[in-house]
């Protein structure tokens, strides 16, 4: 151990071993399906046995809600290029929904059985409010947008605010604990494949030309009104749906919970991570939630090195971990392969080699 | 029949008359320039064409299709497509993504089959990333397609923006200086090009340009704007002699 880290030479053996150990499973087309399975299976397991302690249950759910926020974030700021500050608003919509459901309206037997219902209820009223919030980013671009945005956060807490059957600004107490941890998992791995196919589509990089050059887009012949309603109806109804994980796992909500912080925090992961990137966001989600959690005992000392460590990122890699690129997991055998595929095609109709 | 008709068409920025009672008629297949000095209206034009801006007054039909008041996405499905004078590629993205995003007009699958990658997502996917690369190989560019534009040299850049606007499937081509920052022997390689990709795709292509010799090779007829009004049209040879051209375009005592 100590002869490792004395010799750079050795270290570098290491690194080297590493790296040789990682590559094939980088580039494995199973890795991530066994991944998956192996993932939602512990997810089962853990509860039961409680091999883990509850708390480090609860960091893990964390980090599911989290892991699904930032994809939903990043697919506006990130594949976009545009700058929401509003996600913590369609986040309350969402959790504010599903409470409702769970606390006034559905018996309370019923909330084990009615709560993937509840929490699909909750995305889609996100959504909605997200279809409304896409009508002003027709016209408005950039540091605009943000405003807009911003002023429909503030929008969507006042209304909270000012209706009584809510709870106005006290929120909504005794909100039952449903969310679980392979609810989590579930939502969260439907939110990475859906945002990953959607970004492999045509209307995804139709999404990508809007951040690259929007009147090239236009002239491109893509729709880019049709493109942005559903990028920003996608993006809120994951918001809304990591909104009710949030709500039934906190078990109360008030206005304040979701105020511009809660938008900050989003930000964030999404830069940490890598904009653009969906290997990035489950990085930046993973690596902030853990990194609170693990500086809790500084107290307010976190709170000056968490955004230290920002300001360095931003200076040395302003792009995130993983901006802008993707591990091969992510990426669809269609798009991976739709050279070498094209190649094959071309050769087995000429009966000879194209080079 | 007329491809595409411009009747009188006038353009106001505030106050200022950028275009002022623009009339051109273009059959089929035809090669068309427009020149002018710096500021003349030239790319205003395209960009009125083309839907980037509405024209104040006038009309603009395609085919007998009325276009002033559509969004530029409608009138490049029905057929008009172009480049731009300072090239604008989408530069992080791959080169086949470039292509790719400009058949977003045939675009063959809903969005509930984009989400779950069902239906008939993986044939029509299958099949736009085939077209766009045989496209890439008739420009010479398919052993780039993995790369980024912006990585491509200057020459291929150009080459990649005429390849994605004719992804789109256009009958009419509008090329917005074509060979600005060319050598002439790379003007004299874009002249056949031209030629070339008009004859293979069977188009017809308005240029604006200030290359004299680019017009002049390959133009058959020409319009020449000056502060936004035209001051000659007709044959090359023709304008080329033309007093009013001579003095406003060449400069006074210029020779073509």
């Amino acid at each position: 151990m100590s002869e490792s880290t004395t010799s750079p030479s050795k270290f570098k053996n290491t690194l080297e071993r590493l790296r040789s150990f990682w590559e094939p499973i980088a580039a494995s087309r199973k890795a991530l399906p066994i991944l998956l399975a192996v993932g939602f299976v512990l997810s089962i397991i853990i509860p039961i046995t409680d091999i883990i302690n509850e708390y480090v249950q609860l960091i893990l759910i964390y980090v599911g809600i989290n892991v699904i926020l930032t994809l939903s974030l990043n697919l506006i700021n990130g594949y976009m290029g545009e700058f929401s500050v509003g996600h913590a608003g369609f986040m309350a919509v969402g959790a504010y929904v599903s409470s409702i459901l769970t606390t006034m309206v559905l018996p309370s037997d019923w909330g084990q059985w009615a709560f993937p219902v509840v929490v699909l209820a909750g995305g889609v009223g996100a959504a909605l409010v997200g279809l409304v919030v896409a009508i002003p980013s027709f016209k408005t671009r950039g540091d605009y947008l943000a405003i807009v945005t911003l002023a429909f956060l503030m929008i969507v807490k006042s209304v909270f605010e000012n209706i009584d059957a809510v709870g106005g600004p006290r929120g909504i107490p005794g909100v039952p604990k449903l969310t679980t941890m392979p609810w989590t998992y579930f939502w969260m791995v439907l939110a990475i494949l859906v945002i990953r196919n959607f970004v492999y589509s045509n209307f995804g990089r139709g999404v990508l030309s809007i951040r690259e050059d929007e009147i090239a887009s236009d002239l491109m012949s893509v729709n880019t009104r049709q493109i942005k309603l559903l990028a920003f109806t996608l993006s809120s109804f994951f918001a809304g749906i990591a909104g009710a994980l949030f709500a039934h796992v906190l078990q109360f909500i008030s206005p304040r919970v979701f105020d511009i912080i809660k938008s900050t925090d989003i930000l964030i992961m999404v830069y940490l991570g890598g904009i653009g990137s969906i290997t990035g966001s489950l990085i930046g989600a993973t690596i902030y939630t853990v990194l609170l959690e693990v500086l809790r005992p500084l107290g307010m000392w976190r709170m000056v090195l968490m955004p230290l460590v920002l300001v360095l990122l931003m200076i040395f890699r302003p792009r995130g971990i993983m901006g802008m690129r993707e591990m091969r997991w992510f990426i669809p055998n269609l798009d991976l392969f739709a050279i070498k595929n094209w190649r094959k095609g071309k050769e087995a109709k000429n009966g000879a080699p194209a080079d | 029949m007329a491809l595409l008709q411009i009747d009188s068409v006038t353009h106001y920025f505030g106050g200022l008359c950028a275009v002022s009672d623009f009339n051109l008629e273009l059959q089929p297949s035809e090669l068309v320039g427009i020149i002018g000095p710096n500021g003349a209206g030239k790319t205003t034009i395209f960009n009125l064409i083309t839907g980037v801006y509405k024209a104040t007054r006038g009309s603009i039909m395609l085919e007998n299709r009325e276009l002033v008041g559509l969004p530029p996405n409608r009138i490049t499905q029905l057929g008009i497509a172009r480049t731009f004078q300072n090239i604008r590629l989408f530069k992080d993205l791959t080169v086949l993504d470039n292509v790719r995003i400009a058949y977003f007009n045939w675009l063959g699958y809903t969005p509930w089959e984009a989400l779950f990658h069902i239906g008939r997502y993986g044939a029509q996917e299958k099949k736009y990333s085939d077209q766009a690369l045989d496209l890439l190989e008739f420009f010479k560019l398919d052993g780039f397609a993995d790369e980024l534009a912006k990585n491509l040299p200057y020459g291929s850049q150009r080459r990649l923006e005429i390849a994605r606007a004719l992804a789109t499937g256009p009958k009419l081509l509008l090329l917005d200086e074509p060979a600005a920052g060319m050598n002439p022997r790379e003007i004299n390689q874009l002249m056949e090009f031209i030629q070339w990709i008009r004859h293979e795709f069977n188009l017809t292509i308005v240029l604006i340009e200030h290359q004299m010799r680019l017009v002049m090779g390959i133009c058959e007829r020409l319009k020449v704007l000056d502060f936004g009004a035209t001051i000659a049209e007709g044959l090359p040879e023709a304008v080329r002699n033309d007093p009013h051209v001579l003095e406003a375009y060449l400069g006074e005592g210029g020779e073509g």
